[in-house]
């Protein structure tokens, strides 16, 4: 039996006792480009830093191909959201793709040249290439994007999660960042990428996940992307705009 | 003064307290700069004055002065301050500032009121705690520069050893965390590591400004480099030579407060990184912002000049223009017009004929390359999707010289469809009205509309 690259087994997550995420279970099937969506609010951060263990569980369990998250973290890539570090930080691109090493160099060691040249094919990956001394305060929003994009990339995994790589990019990176997800999934790796954007999961994913604290559906975006589902994970919020044809959604504050 | 100089540095027991000064400068530059980094400057201050008390408990219960304990009783209350700071944050809606200008006054206070208490004890006199104020490294003797040297090495030693995890730990803390660096253990290791840095510097430098030795050398690294390692160095140079000057100034002077003398030292020293910088120094910003605003002011009469003429070259008018003409297109003050035409004239761009300017041919070529560019890069910002491999930096020059032959095509094309090519080859300048009369049979009706349409 094939093993699943992503098993979630009944995750809890809870800040003060209020649920965050409530009893979520799902199996992510191996090769597949997945879109988590969902309103604000609704968990999608929180259930990706909870499989990677960045904050505590209430409850349940994390699988990476049948074994514990703990022991699988070099299969594992990570792009967090980019407004989550401080870019005025003394050092440059191809520095911060260098850390994407550093679990496979290990304590106390520093990063080879074996290490520099990986670093400099993934930033050759996004098209960063000539951009690697730059200081990471004079790139552009897309730029730390794609660097960051380039860690994960160096990080040599074979799931990836990356928390909304969309949100304030540039029209040229969204193409370029679409393009390496899609170079991914025809290495046969599995990418879980948070989404906010319902106009473009049908032409970005294989696969959706549909979350509001709890799983609200999961399966192949065509089967899965349906208006009936979406307004369960919507609610009132969501507005249908000419639903027969193309539906375009329209999220209510 | 020389002389005075020298003989203090021959002193046996100066060399001794040199070395001392430089190494606690070397240490708290060191870890000042990953404090600065995690915006945790102000803790260092807190702990700093928080560990007043911890020294005064210390010289009570053990009776009498000694630098292990002193460091020891210092380290547990600045730990138990910042203990405080971070409840406070947790359980009120108070935020950190608050929380640190609270602690911090009340655990000084103590710390003074304990003081007071043991200067009216018998042995009180003798006790050399108030050194612990303002600092004096005059005070350390041989064991406590031994214990401080110590302290400082192992300090450098550890960072040096946990240099890369503790620039991911500093820079990205959730991503250190995914790739399985135990957090909390580094977090509270770099804690140790910074109340290490400031306790061993309180007897030199003074619980009062320590918090400037932790600050003030990183600060000014900042401005020198942009890179982590770089930026330790500095640091700990800078640190080190403020406590060197620090040390001989004021043992030169008698019994002249070691912590000031340092603290102005390295403020000096970040003063001229402020002004001198290269970069990010007040004296080359306002130089880069000097050369841009010439060179936009110049390339603004060029490109002014070229779109009248361009207009006006459908038309039987003459292509001169007065300055009015050229200040209603695009707006500058009358003097810096004036002081950009005179010098353009002289480079043999421009002429004049009474107050009537117009480009010559050479000007005409120059102003033609500088619109081109202007335009073309108007038609990349319409088009940015479809050119998504020329890539831009926020901050990058944009010349259309730098953009491959085929993209260029292109662009011009497109540029072609929205009859922006510039209309005027430079040649024209040159010829004058004679060029135009050669070219009126050209469909004067379309370029009338194209005109019109700019």
């Amino acid at each position: 039996m094939k093993m699943n690259p992503i098993q979630v087994s009944n995750l809890t997550v809870a800040y003060d006792r209020k649920p965050v995420l409530q009893e979520v279970t799902f199996q992510m099937p191996e090769g597949k480009l997945i879109g988590v969506v969902g309103p604000n609010g609704a968990g999608k951060s929180t259930l990706i830093k909870a499989i990677l263990g960045l904050i505590p569980t209430a409850s349940g369990s994390v699988e990476i191909y049948g074994k514990a998250y703990r022991t699988q973290r070099k299969l594992v890539g990570y792009v967090p959201q980019r407004g989550s570090v401080d870019w005025d930080f003394p050092t440059n691109a191809l520095d911060v793709v260098l850390m994407g090493r550093y679990g496979h160099i290990g304590w106390f060691r520093r990063p080879g040249k074996k290490d520099t040249a990986i670093a400099m094919q993934a930033l050759d990956k996004v098209g960063m290439k000539e951009y690697a001394g730059r200081q990471i305060s004079q790139l552009s929003g897309g730029q730390q994007q794609r660097v960051f994009l380039a860690r994960a990339l160096a990080q040599d995994a074979t799931v990836y999660f990356m928390d909304e790589p969309f949100v304030g990019v540039d029209a040229a990176t969204e193409k370029a960042i679409i393009s390496l997800l899609n170079e991914l999934k025809a290495q046969g790796k599995t990418v879980l990428v948070v989404h906010h954007d319902l106009q473009t999961v049908k032409e970005y994913f294989d696969w959706t996940l549909l979350l509001n604290k709890r799983k609200i559906a999961l399966g192949p975006t065509e089967e899965v992307f349906t208006v009936d589902h979406l307004q369960k994970t919507y609610g009132g919020r969501l507005a249908f705009l000419d639903t027969q044809v193309s539906p375009s959604y329209v999220v209510q504050p | 003064m020389f002389y005075e100089l020298l003989s203090t540095l021959q002193d046996a027991n100066t060399q001794w307290v040199l070395l001392g000064t430089i190494l606690l400068g070397i240490a708290s530059g060191v870890l000042g700069s990953f404090a600065l980094l995690r915006k945790q400057s102000l803790i260092g201050d807190a702990m700093a004055h928080a560990a007043l008390p911890g020294i005064c408990l210390a010289f009570l219960l053990y009776g009498t002065k000694s630098i292990g304990w002193f460091l020891v009783g210092a380290a547990l209350s600045g730990l138990l301050a910042t203990y405080f700071i971070q409840v406070i944050i947790n359980h009120s809606r108070i935020k950190e500032d608050t929380a640190i200008g609270l602690v911090l006054s009340v655990f000084f206070g103590f710390g003074i009121v304990l003081l007071t208490k043991i200067a009216q004890t018998e042995n009180g006199n003798q006790s050399g705690l108030d050194d612990f104020i303002f600092g004096q490294a005059a005070s350390l003797v041989g064991n406590d520069v031994r214990v401080i040297s110590a302290i400082a090495i192992v300090l450098l030693l550890v960072t040096w050893l946990l240099f890369k995890e503790l620039k991911l730990f500093t820079f990205d803390r959730q991503f250190a965390k995914g790739i399985g660096l135990p957090t909390g253990l580094l977090n509270g290791l770099l804690m140790t590591l910074i109340v290490s840095a400031v306790v061993i510097g309180l007897q030199a430098v003074g619980v009062i400004l320590m918090a400037a030795m932790l600050i003030t050398p990183a600060i000014s690294a900042r401005y020198w480099t942009d890179r982590l390692d770089r930026m330790v160095i500095v640091a700990g140079t800078i640190g080190a030579l403020s406590g060197m000057l620090g040390t001989i100034l004021s043992s030169m002077a008698n019994r002249l407060p070691t912590g000031p003398v340092i603290v102005l030292a390295a403020t000096v020293i970040f003063l001229i990184s402020l002004i001198f910088a290269p970069h990010r120094g007040l004296v080359s910003k306002g130089l880069k912002l000097y050369r841009i605003r010439k060179i936009v002011a110049r390339e603004t009469v060029l490109q002014t000049l070229y779109d009248l003429s361009e207009e006006v070259s459908i038309t039987n008018k003459k292509i001169r223009f007065s300055k009015e003409a050229l200040l209603s297109r695009r707006k500058m003050t009358v003097r810096k017009l004036d002081s950009n035409l005179k010098r353009l004239q002289k480079e043999g761009y421009v002429h004049h004929i009474k107050d009537m300017w117009s480009l010559t041919e050479s000007g005409g070529s120059k102003a033609y390359e500088i619109v081109f560019n202007n335009r073309l890069f108007e038609i990349y910002t319409m088009y940015e999707m479809k050119f998504a491999s020329l890539q831009f930096a926020a901050n990058d020059v944009w010349d259309y010289r730098n953009i491959d032959s085929s993209t260029l095509k292109e662009l011009e094309q497109l540029m072609a469809i929205h009859e922006r090519t510039p209309k005027l080859a430079p040649k024209y300048f040159g010829k004058g009205e004679t060029f135009r009369k050669e070219n009126s049979s050209q469909s004067a009706k379309k370029r009338k509309k194209e005109v019109k349409s700019l």
